[in-house]
This record gives structure tokens, sequence and C-alpha cells, in this order.
């Protein structure tokens, strides 16, 4: 089963992430790093991305030309994602373990984070773009 | 390509020889995707009767027969496929397939033609880099695909474009004529260039180093030397190659950050690349008027060259940006020249070159620029604004192992006494 698992952070997340002392954002960067090479030993580990500030995102629609219109991202929206993992695991409650696991990420002052993880299956079959 | 029961003498013989093959036979059948697959299939002959039967006396002729053979049946049953379908053939493929084809007539420079035609200037760079890692550099599609990060099928599929536009694009397949050498051998080198460029420092995902990228690109530029060993250009590539990989091991910190060249830890500099490098680059500058690569490649052996980064001569250094600015409208280049500055005159007189670089379009919204005025600014000791660059930068980077650096750099600055 293949779950993803999303990690949504607020909108200033990044500028305060940049704000930790350098010890702590090392150690935030040495647990995602571990984090990674464990699921990858353990033959978990589909795929991860990390996303880029939301500053320089934009919503984009087709206007009536078929051309992309581009806006903004909402300024109401509070919450962004600022990454994922999708992995494969042997059932529901594994996909909940290792979303824990990522959960407690360390953060200021070496406590953990305890971020809220999204966690919604992948769906089955092939995929419709082959 | 991988044949496990192979020993690497001959997996590696089959790999050299691939290119060749696959340019022989190009020669002869415009078809890149029919080529291709006979060449496969008289590599699969080979690893296959080779280690039964020993490697034929002349292991290039024998493929080139075999592929060719293989490339007039494929011809063959076409035609009759489209007869027996009664399909007007509009236009049966052209083909020069020799009778008999006893004397092979090994030319060297068919790798180089195919490399002439892969990173041939109508396609994009992103076809090119595809198709001559394929093509000339041997490796799988899955290879490729795992190399840049997307999945196979895609990798496959921006390959198979690739043979197409060529195909299409009626590119004769021969050496091109002495006017038009010069500027499609800088195709070949601006290609094998990136491909080195995404192995050492990727433009996306999470780890600094695809080794395996440089080291193909290190391989092919060798090739291509071997081919044309007078170049001065071709020598000057190799030679920058090797002097910024042999850097590479003191390139990254414990969490993967970037670690800047003066804060490097010398001795895991690879000094026998470096021996290389300059050697060669000493020769390419004397032997003739001097080239983009040269010149990075000079600076590279200057940095190379310095036991301490104290002892780097900036001077000099400076001096060669002047010249690379002067050849090349490179804002990249610019940027660079500000930094020897500021190491010559100081901090000041290099963020009033920085300046002028705030109009150039290129460079808006790069998070390069920000990130050397940041340096700038904390040399000239204005370390609140460095901070903010710093971290205005980290969040423009799209490469996790710069945008790691750059935050720690304003972390340490931010709790420096």
């Amino acid at each position: 089963m293949k779950y993803m698992l999303m990690m949504n952070g607020p909108r200033n997340a990044y500028e305060q992430f940049g704000s930790w002392p350098q010890k702590e954002i090392e150690a935030h960067i040495g647990f995602m790093i571990t984090f990674s090479q464990k699921l990858t030993a353990s033959g978990e580990l589909v795929s991860a991305e990390g996303l880029d500030a939301p500053t320089q995102a934009k919503i984009v629609r087709a206007g009536k030309d078929g051309k992309p219109i581009t806006d903004g991202v909402f300024p109401e929206s509070k919450e962004f994602l600022a990454g994922y993992w999708i992995v494969d695991v042997a059932s529901t409650e594994r996909a909940y373990q290792i979303a824990a696991e990522a959960s407690v990420a360390p953060g200021p002052g070496g406590k953990p984070l305890n971020m809220a993880i999204e966690v919604r299956q992948v769906m089955s079959g092939p995929p419709e773009t082959a | 390509m991988t044949f496990a029961s192979l020993n690497r003498r001959t997996e590696q013989l089959l790999r050299d020889l691939a290119p060749q093959v696959l340019g022989a036979t190009l020669r002869r059948f415009r078809d890149f995707a029919a080529c291709e697959d006979a060449v496969q299939e008289a590599l699969i002959a080979a690893a296959s009767q080779w280690p039964r039967d020993g490697a034929p006396q002349n292991p290039r002729g024998w493929l080139i027969q075999v592929a060719l053979r293989r490339m007039t049946d494929h011809v063959r049953s076409e035609i009759s496929r489209r007869n027996r379908e009664t399909v007007a053939v509009e236009e049966v493929p052209v083909v020069v397939a020799p009778a008999v084809y006893a004397e092979p007539g090994i030319d060297p420079d068919d790798t180089l033609v195919l490399l002439f035609m892969c990173c041939h200037p109508s396609l994009s760079p992103a076809s090119a880099i595809a198709l001559t890692l394929r093509a000339v550099g041997g490796l799988t599609t899955a290879e490729i695909a795992k190399s840049f990060l997307v999945p196979e099928a895609t990798m496959a599929q921006r390959i198979s474009r690739a043979k197409q536009s060529i195909e299409s694009s009626r590119i004769p397949f021969g050496m091109p004529d002495a006017a038009e050498r010069a500027q499609r051998l800088s195709s070949v080198l601006h290609v094998l260039y990136l491909i080195f460029n995404e192995g050492y420092t990727s433009s996306s995902g999470p780890t600094l180093h695809r080794t395996d990228l440089s080291n193909e690109a290190i391989r092919l530029t060798r090739a291509v030397r071997t081919l044309l060993p007078d170049d001065a250009q071709v020598a000057g590539l190799l030679a920058l190659m090797l002097l910024t990989d042999a850097r590479r091991a003191a390139r990254t910190g414990p969490v993967g950050e970037l670690i800047p060249l003066d804060e490097q830890d010398r001795s895991l500099w690879d000094r026998e690349a470096i021996a290389e490098g300059v050697a060669l680059v000493s020769t390419a500058l004397s032997s003739a008027p001097a080239g983009e690569y040269q010149l990075q490649a000079a600076i590279a052996a200057l940095h190379d060259e310095a036991p301490r980064a104290e002892d780097t001569d900036w001077p000099q250094i400076l001096a060669l940006y002047g010249v690379l600015q002067r050849m090349s409208d490179n804002p990249l280049v610019a940027l660079n020249r500000a930094i020897a500055t500021a190491m010559v005159d100081g901090p000041r007189a290099a963020l009033e070159l920085l300046e002028a670089l705030d109009k150039d379009e290129r460079l808006a919204g790069s998070h390069r620029l920000v990130a050397v005025r940041a340096h700038l600014l904390e040399r000239a000791g204005d370390r609140e604004a460095a901070i903010a660059l710093y971290r205005q930068a980290a969040t423009r980077t799209t490469s996790v192992p710069e945008r790691n650096y750059l935050l720690m750099r304003a972390a340490r600055l931010s709790e420096a006494p």
C-alpha cells in the first residue's frame, strides 16, 4: 500500500526555520537525512521531495484562449505543502508510525516540533499517465 | 550496458566500441532507432560468443559487420512487410549497404561524428544531453533517468523524440565541413560541460554530487581529446573538469551542506587530478589563443595550487576574469570578477561593481547576486544587512545543499559575538 505523507507548514515556516541557531538547523537537517536513509534501507521509500518557499508560488488557470493566467497564491491560505514522502508499506499502521517519526523532527531548543503530517493513501491500479 | 557474465575488460571494450559501431552503422543507414537496436543485438551476440569462442582479431570490425547485417535484414523485412501490406512504398530507406564488407572501413572519426550528431544545435540541451549519454556514453535509459531523477518512461520518451528530430532534420551523417566544424565542436563541448555541471552541482534534488554524471562527462571528454589531441578548447574543458572535480571530497559537510572554497580541507583534494589538469591547461594556454574553457581552467588551477586559501593568487585570478569578461557576456562571469575584486581591492569596490549587475535582467530574482552581496557585506562588516540577504538568498535558491549553506551562514553570523 502506498501512502503520501505530507508535511504542511505555515506561510512563514521558511523564514522561521532560517532564524534558528546554527546547531538547531544542523540537527533538523541531520534528522531529515537519517530519516530518509532509514526509509530507503527498509525498502519503503518510493520518493520524497522538498518544495521551494511559497513566496514564488502561483495559481494557474487557463483563460478563454487556453493560455495560462497566473495569480499569486491565496493570501488566506494559512498552510502550505513544504514537502512530501511517498512510502510503500505493509499496513496503514506502519504509514502512521512513519508519519509520527517525521512529526518529531527537532525544532528550536532541540524540542520535537510535533508537526502535523497529513497521511493519504495513493490510489492503486495503473496510473493514468501511461 | 551491463553484461553480468562478462569480465571487466570485455565489458569495457564493448562499451568503448559501442559508439564507434553505432557511428559506422549510422553512416550507412539513417534510421537512428533501428541502428541502435542493431548495435544492441551485435553487442549481445558478442557478449554470448566471445567468452565462449574467444574475442575476434578485429573486435570493432566484427561488431560493425554483425550490426550491418542486422540492419540489412531489418530493411529487407521492412520492404517485404510494406509490399505484403500492398501499401504504396513512398520512401524506401536509402540503403548504401556494401555487398561485401571485406575490409571494415574503420573510421576513427565515427565516434566524433556521432557526437556531432547527438549534440546538434537543433536539439534542446536536455535532449542532446540524454541522447549523448545514451548513444555515445552507452548508459542505459534507466541509468540516465536515475541520474536526472525523472521516471524511466519520461527519459525514454525524451531520447526517442531526440532521435526522431535527428531523423526528420535530415542532418547528413558525416563530418561537418571545416567552416561548420568549429561551431559544431563548441556545441559538443557545451553539452559535455552541462553533463559535468549537472553531476557536480545538481540543479535539483537533495544531494550536491551525482558523481556518475561527472565521471561520465570526464570519460567522454577524454574520448574527444583522443580524437582531437591538438584542440586547445577540448584540452581546456578536460582540464577544467579535472581541476573542479579534484575538490569534490572537500566540497560538502556532514549534513550535505556546501563548503566554500576558502573553508575546504585542502588535504582532501585529489592531487593526481590537479597535476593532470594543470599540465593540460599549461599546454593548452601556450599552444593557442585562450578560449573560455582554458581561462576558466587556468582560474581553477590557481585555486587548486594554493596550499592555503590565503595563498591564493587573487591579482592573477582577477586579471583572468577581466579577460574572460571581455570575451563573454555571461553575468556570472561578472559576478565572479566582483568576488575577485573584493579579494584584491576590498569589499566596497566589489559592491560598487554589483550595482551595475542589478540592472541585468538575466540575474533578476537569482539567488546568486543576493548571496554574493551578502558575502561582500559580511566582509565589509555590515552584519545585519548580510544576515538579511543570506536569508533572502536561501529562500530563492532551489538547491537544498545551497539553501542549507546560506541558512547556516546567516545563523553563524547572527550568533557571532
